[in-house]
């Protein structure tokens, strides 16, 4: 066997691994990120604080741990996934018991440098499970009722406990991508379509609760939920944030004023411009143009993901790539959605650009597994 | 685990399959979402054209007045009056140092505000107007605006500030507003959006804050059309707010100056209620502060004078202080008895100045002893001795059964902060708290209101309303709400004989009305305004056996943390219970010096609505009353309506 031929049909090893690494999806994650940067230098009115300084350092934390999460085996992270969802369950108590409030809701904890928001690990840790169990399970296995039922469980375990922080957002996020992970598994049509019936059944008792005695939302989740379906009804109340962010999107218009040059979105009283509502402020500046951008290079890494998954060829790799790629796709989209009058306001960042440490820092973890999946996928023997 | 490689292909086959599908799904979401950005960005750009160039219409919020706050009369607590303050505008100023500058030649500004602003403008964007002085006189605000060409980007503005005329009156109280911090927006779920205004005030302690809910209003808006730096170019149509509900106190302000000049510099609480309806006419502790102060932001150095003060001046000892209530606990032990059937109204115990409790002597404060003592002479003359005997028959968990009907430990709902709920020890009690079980001898320091009982001044006034009248009286603090008047706090009679009752206030007017009474020097002397009281003295100290042997310390000699907390609680006019007054002075001494002059004199003023004639006090006080009577009306400052506080 020649050198060349050891080479292609085994991993690699030690330090030659970083030149195995995906850096077409390295790139745009620097790039996505970047373009956050230039967005939160602009909302300050131009200056490095409070938001950029902050920002980058974590974000070139972030490259850091998602480079050493890249050099671990993938097996090592399969291993550990049902250590990880056990600990991030763990933290969510722990946030139940000694989290912070903030705007309302227990989402924190404080861990000295930073606030660790473990429902964000949550999001990962349990697509890791879902890909571990379909790894183990004899794939003849994965449509039994029995088979199904356990992976709902091991999905609205977090999902009832983010709930109760409130997190709206986040529990939603959770099911869709745990779903997804299922779907991809191979798990049957039927069940699916089963629980999008009953999930409009839900929507419909939700409604119907209100103002009842089991009210199941609370009273300003219904209130957002009123001004998403018609904001003009309380401009100035909880309607502000939709009709403000339309403004600020609809009279960035083609190309945008420029940057530095939106003023609609800083002069309103948006409180939120920096965190969920950021995408304003880049629709404003940026125009058409600059969104079509930033949602284009979002797809760009959707579709790396979605590349990476089919070419691994062990299931665990797949399963959670393609998982991982699900939750970020659901975080724009959600985001944008909301931004643009198309969803309510549920509080979901935008992705690597949004300022904030934990979503970004996860999803930089996120990613190294990805990267390590690509680089530890298994090599063709050449003949 | 073995598995069939063929399996594997199949499975790894379908998900590729799922994958592609649920990519495309991904990509037509996108898809979706980039068709919606170009309806609102290029087709709706129209809609859109006139804001796109550079003028905008903007909504501006306009601060709600906030509801006002006057007292049984009508007399004015908390008004809001017109506050000029000038603001900076960083972009338009271009060297906001230099403008600075050129105003601080004009107008005094104070250091500790621009150190503010200039945080406040590092933290904004330049386009935001940043406060530079607040609360400044008209002769400044003219002199900036005769100015305003060589002074860019400033601009003096007119809005609304609180003031409380009454000054230290009703701080503890009213509490004060202040502007809204970031604390405080941390702590909302979901804020409203006048919140953001800079500096919109809000009630931060003390019923301000506890009926923020009504005091604050509505927003009103206004929409205006702006450039792109954000200068107003015209207004297009406003709406105003709606203002805050007025509240109106049951609390009658002249009573209550009285009352805090009564009290002068002591540290203590004196409260005063109506018997019959539980309107709170007086609720008053001592010292006091100016809330004026913290409405405009207090400067260090005054906040650190008033929490470095023994006599801690911010702590609102009326209902957030509790204290051993003493002996003005007696009659609800001597009442736990009676309706117990443990001892009779004549029956007599022997006190030969202490009695032996579980191997222990507790001691009478009289060491000689008082004899034979029936309920009257006990309450008359205070005998510890007699309340030893009979609560340890009755109990002590029917003794806390009989505070709680009477109001002790328990929260009374006031629309104020920190109201205290006291303690009455049980059994249960003590071992969930303590883990310990419970004495017989805890039993007898209770039954002199010593030991683990709690109570505050508010708790105490309710305690006697409801002796005087034999209902559960319920103190009320806001009369009506915009006029509409709130629910009386008169009550149901309580589950306690009339007979029990009767005795016990005949023994409370013993105390004022006999020869021997330990409160007969402060008593009343018209026959139809008699008054019925208890005098008591709770240790904060423990009186060590050597000090015993020693012979007990006067309390004069003591430091004046450890002298004895000196309370008077009493109700009158005998016959007919109109108020009900407690008084509180923290480490005063006796009762029946410290506290019951102050009570009388304070009873007398709510009484006779006013100054009381010199003939209502015993013949020999009368001169000295006089001279009292002077110095507190020269005392009384006169506040006019809407005078300013020496800050303003």
């Amino acid at each position: 066997m020649s050198y060349l031929e050891y080479h292609a049909k085994s991993t690699p090893t030690g330090l030659r691994k970083v030149l195995h690494l995906n850096w077409g999806l390295t790139l745009l994650l620097i790039t996505v990120s970047s373009v956050g940067f230039l967005m939160l230098y602009s909302v300050a009115g131009g200056s490095f604080s409070p938001w950029v300084e902050p920002q980058v350092k974590r974000f070139a934390l972030g490259l850091g741990v998602m480079f050493v999460v890249a050099m671990i085996p993938i097996w090592f992270w399969r291993n550990i996934s049902v250590l990880a969802y056990l600990g991030s369950l763990a933290l969510l108590v722990a946030v139940e018991l000694f989290g912070t409030v903030g705007m309302g809701a227990q989402r924190w904890i404080d861990i000295g440098f930073m606030r660790l928001q473990p429902s964000e690990v949550t999001k990962i840790a349990l697509v890791m499970l879902l890909a571990a169990y379909y790894d183990w399970l004899p794939a003849e296995k994965t449509s039994r009722p029995l088979w199904v039922l356990l992976p709902v469980a091991l999905i609205l375990i977090p999902t009832a406990l983010v709930l109760k922080q409130p997190d709206l957002g986040t529990s939603i996020l959770l099911m869709a991508a745990g779903g997804g992970v299922m779907f991809l598994a191979g798990v049957h049509s039927a069940y699916f379509v089963a629980v999008i019936a009953a999930g409009a059944g839900l929507v419909s008792a939700v409604f119907q609760s209100r103002g009842t005695e089991w009210q199941l939302l609370k009273d300003y989740q219904f209130r957002r939920i009123d001004t998403f379906l018609d904001p003009s009804q309380d401009p100035l109340g909880a309607g502000y944030h939709i009709t403000q962010s339309k403004i600020a999107l609809g009279s960035g218009g083609w190309s945008g004023r420029g940057f530095m040059q939106g003023t609609q979105s800083r002069l309103n009283f948006l409180p939120e411009k920096h965190t969920d509502f950021i995408f304003t402020t880049l629709a404003e500046e940026f125009g058409f143009i600059g969104g079509v951008t930033l949602l284009s290079i979002y797809m760009l890494i959707i579709v790396f993901c979605i590349a990476s998954a089919i070419a691994a060829k062990d299931r665990f790799s797949s399963l959670v790539i393609m998982g991982i790629a699900i939750t970020f796709f659901l975080f724009f989209a959600v985001n944008m959605s909301m931004v643009m009058g198309l969803a309510p306001v549920v509080g979901v960042p935008l992705p690597m650009v949004s300022y904030g440490g934990s979503a970004m820092l996860v999803l930089l973890g996120a990613f190294g597994i990805v990267q390590s999946a690509h680089i530890h996928r298994p090599r063709q023997a050449s003949r | 685990m073995k598995r069939n490689p063929k399996d594997l292909d199949a499975a790894h086959g379908k998900m590729t399959r799922r994958a592609l599908f649920l990519g495309g799904l991904q990509l037509a979401f996108a898809g979706g979402l980039a068709a919606r950005m170009r309806y609102l960005q290029v087709d709706q750009a129209d809609e859109f054209r006139l804001l796109a160039e550079e003028n905008r219409i903007n909504i501006r919020l306009l601060p709600p007045a906030r509801g006002q706050i006057f007292d049984r009369n009508g007399l004015i607590i908390a008004q809001n009056s017109p506050s000029y303050r000038i603001t900076v505008v960083p972009e338009d100023a271009g060297d906001v140092e230099a403008v600075i500058a050129k105003l601080s030649s004009l107008v005094p500004l104070d250091p500790e505000d621009l150190e503010r602003a200039r945080t406040e403008m590092r933290r904004s964007p330049p386009f935001l107007p940043i406060t530079l002085a607040d609360q400044i006189g008209w002769a400044d605000i003219s002199k900036v605006a005769v100015n305003a060409p060589a002074l860019p980007g400033v601009t003096p503005e007119v809005g609304l500030t609180r003031v409380y005329p009454q000054l230290g009156d009703f701080a503890h109280v009213i509490g004060y507003v202040g502007p809204v911090s970031d604390y405080d927006l941390s702590k909302m779920e979901d804020p409203e959006p006048v919140l953001m205004i800079p500096r919109f005030q809000i009630g931060k302690v003390g019923f301000e804050a506890r009926r923020e809910d009504l005091l604050r209003g509505k927003a009103g808006a206004k929409r205006v059309e702006v450039n792109a730096t954000g200068r107003v170019m015209r207004e297009l149509d406003r709406r105003e707010g709606i203002s805050g509900a007025d509240m109106q106190l049951t609390i009658d302000a002249e009573l209550q100056n009285y009352v805090q000049a009564r009290l002068g510099r002591e540290s203590a609480a004196a409260v005063v209620i109506d018997c019959e309806d539980g309107d709170i006419r007086a609720i008053c502790s001592s010292p006091s502060f100016d809330p004026n102060l913290f409405v405009r932001g207090i400067s260090v150095a005054d906040y650190r004078e008033l929490t470095e003060d023994n006599y801690r001046p911010l702590s609102n000892k009326t209902v957030q202080g509790t204290y051993p209530p003493g002996s003005t606990f007696k009659m609800i032990t001597a009442l736990a008895a009676l309706e117990n059937g443990v001892v009779g109204p004549e029956e007599t115990v022997w006190c030969p100045g202490h009695l032996k409790v579980a191997g222990r002597r507790f001691h009478c404060w009289k060491r000689a002893g008082h004899g034979h003592v029936d309920l009257n002479t006990s309450l008359k003359r205070s005998c510890d001795v007699y309340y030893y005997d009979v609560a340890i028959k009755t109990g002590i968990d029917k003794i806390s059964e009989m505070a709680n009907l009477f109001g002790l430990g328990i929260k009374h709902d006031l629309p104020m902060s920190a109201v205290a709920q006291g303690i009455t020890p049980t059994k249960a009690w003590k071992s969930s708290s303590y883990g310990k079980d419970w004495l017989i001898g805890d039993t007898a320091n209770s039954s002199i209101g010593q030991g683990y009982m709690l109570a505050s001044p508010l708790q105490l006034a309710v305690m006697s309303a409801r002796l005087a009248t034999g209902r559960s009286v319920t103190p009320r603090l806001l009369k009506s709400i915009d006029g509409v008047e709130q629910p009386s706090g008169a009550g149901e009679p309580l589950p306690v004989s009339e007979n029990s009752l009767r005795m016990v206030r005949r023994g409370m007017y013993s105390v004022s009305n006999d020869r021997r009474g330990t409160a007969y020097r402060s008593r009343i002397v018209p026959k139809e305004m008699e008054m019925a009281g208890k005098t008591g003295t709770s240790q904060v100290r423990n009186i060590t056996a050597a000090e015993r042997a020693a012979g007990v310390i006067r309390n004069e000699d003591l430091p004046w943390e450890r002298r004895d907390h000196a309370l008077f609680v009493c109700f009158a006019p005998y016959d007919k219970p109109k108020f009900a007054v407690a008084v509180v002075v923290e480490h005063g001494g006796g009762g029946s010096k410290a506290a019951a002059p102050v009570a009388r004199d304070v009873m007398l003023q709510a009484l006779y609505n006013g100054t009381p004639p010199l003939e209502a006090y015993p013949k020999a006080d009368r001169s000295r009353i006089k001279a009292q009577q002077e110095r507190l009306e020269r005392e009384r400052v006169k506040r006019p309506l809407g005078s300013r506080s020496s800050r303003a």
